[in-house]
């Protein structure tokens, strides 16, 4: 299959062809065959078949959706990694009437997974939500799209259009616009945007109370979950499991760039050793280290590259699968460099909210760039790690224990590295050209075209 | 409210209520410390009989409320 390009507001976005572990390269299940714009609903129809939804409250339709999805192991894809189907207790046990919120913010600056599903197959995310919907007792859904992400928006508003001319919608289907920012798509900041216009994250001390928006409880799930739940919707929890592990099953969008031919958003296999994921993406050279999850993810070192790309490996090799970000950093590239780049991008993300996070990031951020630079003595990465652990923990939300657990893995994997610069010997490279995107970027370029 | 020997008691900050005003880290230094930018850092270890008239009176001192006790 080619590889399509398309422009967004960010940039060129690149669909890759999809890789698998040696299986079917022709089983792309989730971004469909449409050239791009999102095809119609004819076409997704006969792609994908016709969903059928129960028109009204059909207890038994209900079970089987529940058992198939709890059956299929999928767990969320918006980064924290949750049993999908475990999402809907909270909610269904409340006697008011609960809304299902799309959550396609996408604020990792190198993901491009959720706004490639939207411009591509926008019907898969929906029949997703309004499923969900169903099995809740909702009555409405809310599409959250970035501000700063129109391609996308005007994709899925055409889709949401499409389907209440045929009649087909159930459900209200609404797409709304919170501010684009890296803490705005955070789950309860999302729905504090939603219920009173402030895109703040809130302290949630019991998790398994659900969030509300007008006092009506909120599933919020991200859009590429609710295309696979889609799709287990239709074809069941076994054919969901034909690829992947027993342990991590299914397959997963993610978005690779840095040192790869095709900087582009995949679909692979979970559990696909990383190094298979990169060459797929045409990897270009040696590289010094890959970020995985996000830039709140963590760094993996080049001879654990034959990981497994699933939750439980990649964890236990020190690193996150996050939201499928894939940043491949080329030899020559400084590590640290590129780390302080992304705490200090991350510290002006902080909502400001909170004392840790406000004071502690960019100090954590200040630190890393004189280490960067070899301005610092030997003592600065034992300051490093000491504010990591003062930081940890004690935000409302989980944007500093991010870039702690980035800076960690940073100091580990280019330990060597961080000996040299604090012995006043930095590495050619930390002043040089960075792979890592950063919004404030392409927003200037967006401006100056 | 009456608190019984038997209910445990624990402190918790509100981080977004918190403003650094350092009286919980002076009214019960024995579950709370402050770091270096004066936010206080919360040992969330329960609190004994000993300690359960200090930890209200810290949570009660607090002008943001952001000292919280938590039954465990």
């Amino acid at each position: 299959m080619s590889v399509a390009t398309m422009d967004t507001d960010n940039g060129t976005l690149t669909l890759g062809p999809p890789t698998g572990a040696g299986g079917d390269v022709s089983d792309q299940r989730l971004l469909g065959h449409h050239d791009a714009g999102g095809g119609n609903l004819d076409d997704h129809w006969a792609q994908y078949g016709v969903l059928l939804i129960p028109d009204r409250d059909d207890p038994p339709w209900r079970e089987s959706v529940r058992e198939a999805v709890s059956a299929s192991g999928l767990v969320g894809r918006g980064g924290a990694g949750f049993p999908s189907a475990r999402k809907w207790a909270s909610v269904s046990a409340s006697r008011r009437r609960p809304m299902v919120v799309v959550n396609a913010m996408e604020g990792e600056p190198a993901s491009f997974k959720d706004r490639a599903l939207l411009y591509r197959s926008p019907h898969l995310v929906l029949d997703g939500a309004e499923v969900v919907a169903a099995v809740v007792g909702a009555s409405e859904v809310t599409i959250c799209v970035a501000d700063d992400n129109r391609s996308a928006a005007a994709s899925v508003e055409q889709a949401v259009t499409e389907r209440n001319i045929a009649g087909v919608a159930r459900f209200r289907i609404s797409v709304v616009r919170p501010p684009a920012g890296y803490v705005t798509g955070e789950e309860s900041a999302l729905v504090s945007w939603l219920d009173r216009q402030r895109a703040l994250p809130m302290l949630r001390i019991d998790k398994s109370v659900a969030l509300q928006v007008a006092r009506r409880p909120v599933v919020v799930h991200n859009a590429e979950t609710l295309a696979q739940l889609a799709l287990i919707a239709r074809h069941g929890p076994q054919w969901f499991r034909q690829v992947g592990t027993a342990e991590a099953p299914g397959s997963t969008l993610v978005t690779i760039s840095g040192a790869v031919r095709d900087g582009a958003v995949f679909e692979v296999a979970l559990g696909t050793p990383l190094i298979d994921i990169l060459r797929g993406a045409g990897v270009e050279s040696e590289l010094s280290g890959v970020l995985l999850g996000g830039y709140g993810g963590a760094w993996l070192r080049p001879s654990l590259l034959a990981t497994p790309y699933a939750p439980g490996p990649m964890t236990a090799a020190g690193a996150t699968m996050g939201v499928g970000v894939i940043v491949a950093l080329p030899a020559g590239s400084c590590g640290l460099a590129e780390t302080a780049r992304i705490a200090r991008y991350m510290a002006g993300q902080s909502a400001g909210q909170c004392g840790p996070c406000v004071y502690g990031l960019p100090a954590v951020a200040g630190d890393l760039e004189q280490l960067a630079a070899g301005q610092e003595g030997p003592d600065v990465v034992g300051r490093i790690l000491s504010r990591a652990s003062t930081i940890e923990g004690r935000g409302a939300c989980r944007h500093p224990d991010g870039v702690v657990r980035l800076v960690r893995s940073a100091l580990a994997v280019f330990a060597d590295d961080a000996r040299a610069h604090a012995a006043g010997r930095p590495c050619p490279g930390h002043a040089g050209a960075t792979v890592m995107r950063f919004p404030q970027d392409t927003t200037a370029q967006r401006w100056a075209s | 409210m009456r608190t019984s020997q038997r209910v445990a008691i624990r402190v918790r900050v509100d981080p977004v209520a918190c403003d650094a005003y350092g009286y919980c880290a002076e009214l019960l230094p024995e579950r709370v410390t402050l770091d270096e930018w004066g936010y206080p850092i919360v040992d969330g270890t329960p609190v004994g009989a000993d300690l359960v008239d200090l930890a209200t009176r810290a949570a009660a001192a607090c002008p943001r409320r952001a000292l919280l006790l938590e039954r465990v």
